[in-house]
């Protein structure tokens, strides 16, 4: 029963979309992309002239094993947020799966046995997630505040304060492998083949372009025949499995099974997948512009951290960073609205980011 | 300027216009509106009437010209300032606080306050009450705006305006979700407001309003303003060629068709409440009209036939195979398409281009391997946007900037892209313009002729009585007639629609 709306709403997009008047438009709309990567570039150039010992191989190194488990987490994030949810639920997950691991170590499984279960666990507990949020209907946002708290409260169930450190050098050095002769870690290789799977899921596959309507309009979407529950139930699945397979990587990584590890590191993946351009309000944006989030974000903590920057600074730097990438976008359309130029006097979209 | 000048002109638009980037929307219209007068807009989807509604109302400003209110230039540089200057601009669809009540909605901001700075609700209810008295309606200012129809949302918009003092009010559509009766309405308060010394811009696609209505008429065609007139010197043929510039085929070219087997069976759908004891079926090469007044029920049977609503009990059958309930994508499978009802919020997604929703519903057959190449897409996209005629800037373009005919088209074109055997629309021709509603209906009428089934759900007398081949009537929730296409007139159909002889159409 829809016609024109009078007014133009803010969720009605008029903004140029790539492919009209070609290049210059499209150039446009990927300024954000640019952006990040520019800052990218910024940050490295500017880290390695000012802050000692950042331009190292072996502080390389270190970078990229600290961005791998944000890394891995953001993946199925950017998914989750073009659909218009989000998952705060992903750290606790980790930690959970990490206490588990440390537990099951310890009553004598093997590791080839406790990593499969420590990742399935993370899928259990992502599906818990979807199931609240598809078959109840209730809001991600709640839902994964309340499963953060409580995930976060089982693992000190499984675990208490204690640390299970003895894991097997050969995992444990695995885990921090680099390829030979360089400064690039296996785990940063199977992230970067992760990242290309799921982009080419979102991006170049029929289910994954069906986030893009949901995000944009649900209703829409189930109209047009997509099954918006259950795409929305794998992907909690899929957030948790992988944020499973986060924790693995975490307990390996620094050869310790702890109930608060990864504490706080939704934050991180939130930034960096909103640094990257997906819109909080979903149906907007990209996993190459996430993975350039993943990296400016992992450089500048670096860089900071070396700087002898404390972590309480730190957190207020990435949390500056996520408020910051939802406000500038909004912020240069308002102004651009203001100034009144003839063409964008079409009220172009408060959205950040990237068309799909 | 030809034309009505009798006084001077309340609202003067002085060769205004506006593109969007290289779409010239407007390009240099002018017409004045006088008080006391309403005036109608008329032109193809897409000529620009929105977008010229849009700058009276303040969205966008003008490129060029300039508009005048009493002879006074003014300049509105956004909704508020419209309306501070005294141009009411009426939402087809308003949008109301649904959980205040009616009179808070309309004094939102300027309530009368008692002593200590509180809301004096008496007050207020009896200010509300004496504005709908005055437009000769009768809502209850103190019942929440949550569950008013449409209809009496626009009246509360009305209504507001005029506490206002709004001295011109545009209409866009307005009666395009409307009911006869809720119009019939509508045009009794519109004529209140005239004799009240407003002026009116009414916009609408069928001509039988914009006759008994109006008293002005401009034709806009490709943006250009074309002509003015009194709507008494001008004749519906001579309307319809100005708008579209060439002479327009007869309105219903219905084929006549031999019907084949049964398609759709639906037996015994019920959804307390809503709808109760639901049959009927549609054969290859028919096409079966779904009757009665707004609100009877009719889009609920289909959503439920889709898949979008679950039912109680009763069952839905395609060529004799039983379709699971609550599944639009078993539906699809299963070879039924649904063009519905609201093409802004269930037809098309607005912020994704015109490609992705054209290619929406055939993602997986367009997928190679299971990848989806930007070309193919492409490809697609192109030939459904020509095969009807979707006037785009271009495919990259959001959906939200197509005039709201074209996106009604868009929508047709994703659903005839599956190739579905049978074919559900939801009122297929709202908002869409003379010369494409025939070319919708002769595309109903082929595919018909090409054996697919089409059941059309529709408000409009004409429309059913010139393409169904069978007319099912549906009055609170019940099928109340069956009536073959040769048998069906609009008397008969409105009595089953009403259950009264002679009730308004
Ligand atoms: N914000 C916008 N950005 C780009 N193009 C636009 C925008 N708004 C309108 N247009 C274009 O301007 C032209 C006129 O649109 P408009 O909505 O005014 O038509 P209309 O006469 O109201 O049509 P309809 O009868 O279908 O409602 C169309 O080609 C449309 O695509
Ligand atoms: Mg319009």
């Amino acid at each position: 029963m829809a016609h024109d709306t009078l007014y133009a709403q803010p969720q009605e997009p008029q903004g140029p979309a790539p492919g009209r008047g070609g290049g210059r438009l499209a150039a446009v709309l990927r300024r954000w992309d640019t952006t990040v990567v520019l800052g990218l570039i910024a940050v490295v150039v500017g880290a390695a002239l000012l802050v000692d010992g950042f331009a190292t191989g072996r502080n390389a190194e270190f970078l990229l094993l600290d961005a791998v488990a944000i890394g891995l987490v953001a993946l199925p994030m950017t998914l989750i947020v073009v659909t218009g949810e989000i998952d705060l639920s992903v750290a606790s997950t980790l930690g959970l799966c990490s206490a588990v691991m440390g537990q099951l170590w310890l009553s004598g499984w093997p590791l080839e046995l406790i990593v499969p279960a420590a990742v399935a666990l993370g899928a259990v507990l992502g599906a818990v997630n979807g199931l609240f949020v598809t078959g109840f209907g209730l809001p991600s946002l709640a839902v994964t505040i309340g499963t953060l708290a409580a995930y976060r409260g089982l693992a000190f169930v499984v675990l208490g304060d204690q640390a299970v450190a003895d894991f097997p050098g050969e995992w444990t050095d695995a885990a921090v492998g680099t390829v030979p002769g360089g400064a690039l870690p296996w785990a940063m290789v199977g992230t970067a083949l992760l990242a290309v799977v799921f982009g080419i899921l979102l991006h170049a596959t029929p289910p994954g372009r069906e986030l893009y309507a949901i995000g944009s309009n649900a209703e829409a979407a189930r109209f047009s025949g997509i099954a918006v529950a259950r795409r929305k139930f794998w992907l909690f699945v899929a957030s948790g499995a992988v944020s499973g397979l986060a924790g693995v990587y975490w307990t390996l990584r620094y050869a310790s099974a702890r109930a608060d590890n990864g504490e706080g590191l939704e934050l991180a993946v939130v930034a960096a997948v909103l640094l990257g351009g997906v819109s909080i309000f979903g149906g907007r944006g990209t996993l190459a512009g996430v993975c350039a989030g993943v990296l400016l974000l992992g450089t500048l903590r670096n860089a900071l951290q070396l700087a002898d920057v404390p972590s309480d600074t730190l957190d207020i730097v990435t949390g500056s960073l996520l408020i910051a990438s939802v406000v500038v976008p909004n912020a240069v359309v308002l102004l651009r609205a203001r100034l009144g130029r003839p063409r964008s006097g079409s009220a172009p979209p408060p959205r950040p980011g990237n068309a799909p | 300027m030809s034309g009505p000048a009798a006084a001077s002109p309340l609202l003067h638009l002085r060769d205004v216009a506006k593109s969007f980037g290289p779409v010239a929307a407007v390009k240099g219209v002018s017409f004045a509106l006088h008080a006391g007068r309403v005036h109608a807009l008329a032109g193809e989807n897409g000529a620009g009437k929105s977008t010229v509604v849009k700058m009276l109302a303040g969205v966008h400003r003008p490129d060029s010209g300039g508009l005048e209110l009493e002879g006074r230039p003014i300049s509105p540089d956004g909704p508020a300032a419209a309306q501070a200057a005294g141009i009411a601009v009426i939402h087809q669809e308003p949008t109301l606080f649904p959980d205040l009540p009616v009179a808070e909605n309309i004094f939102m901001g300027r309530q009368p306050t008692g002593r200590f700075g509180r809301i004096d609700r008496g007050a207020m209810n009896e200010a509300a009450g004496r504005l709908f008295a005055r437009l000769g309606v009768a809502i209850d200012p103190d019942r929440q705006a949550r569950g008013l129809s449409i209809a009496d949302q626009q009246l509360v918009e009305i209504a507001k305006a005029l506490s206002r003092r709004a001295k011109v009010f545009v209409m866009d559509e307005p009666t395009a979700a409307l009911s006869g009766v809720e119009a019939t309405r509508l045009f009794a308060v519109i004529r209140g407001l005239t004799e009240r010394g407003a002026a009116v811009l009414f916009i609408s696609h069928r001509f039988d309003e914009i006759f008994s209505l109006c008293d002005d008429i401009t034709v806009m065609r490709d943006g250009a303003w074309v002509s003015t007139d009194r709507v008494a010197d001008v004749t519906v043929d001579t309307v319809v060629r100005r708008m579209v510039g060439r002479e327009v085929s007869a309105l219903f070219p219905k084929q006549d068709v031999e019907p084949g087997d049964v398609v759709l069976d639906v037996r015994g759908l019920t959804r307390t409440g809503v709808f109760e004891d639901v049959s009927l079926t549609v054969r290859r090469g028919e096409i079966v009209a779904l009757a009665g007044l707004v609100g009877a029920g009719r889009s609920e049977v289909v959503r439920a036939v889709f898949g979008i609503d679950r039912y109680e009990s009763g069952d839905v059958r395609v060529g004799g195979r039983l379709l699971p309930p609550g599944s639009p994508a078993a539906a699809m499978a299963q070879g039924i398409a649904l063009v519905p009802e609201d093409r802004r919020q269930q037809g098309l997604v607005m912020e994704l281009s015109v490609e992705r929703n054209a290619t929406l519903t055939r993602l997986r057959p367009l997928a190679r391997f299971g990848l989806l190449s930007g070309r193919g897409e492409r490809r697609a996209a192109t030939d459904l946007a020509r095969r009807l005629h979707v006037r785009h800037g271009g495919l990259g373009d959001a959906v939200g900037t197509l005039s709201g005919g074209n996106q009604q088209k868009l929508v047709l074109a994703k659903w005839l892209a599956t190739s579905p055997q049978v074919l559900i629309l939801d009122e297929p021709t709202r908002g869409i313009d003379v010369g494409t509603k025939a070319e919708v209906h002769r595309i109903m009428s082929g595919l018909a002729a090409e054996d697919m089934a089409v059941l059309m759900v529709s408000s409009e007398l004409p429309e059913v009585l010139g393409m169904a081949d069978r007319v099912l009537v549906m009055r609170e929730g019940r099928i109340t007639a069956e009536l073959p296409g040769s048998r069906a007139t609009e008397e008969s159909v409105m009595f089953a629609a009403t259950g009264q002889p002679g009730a308004g159409a």
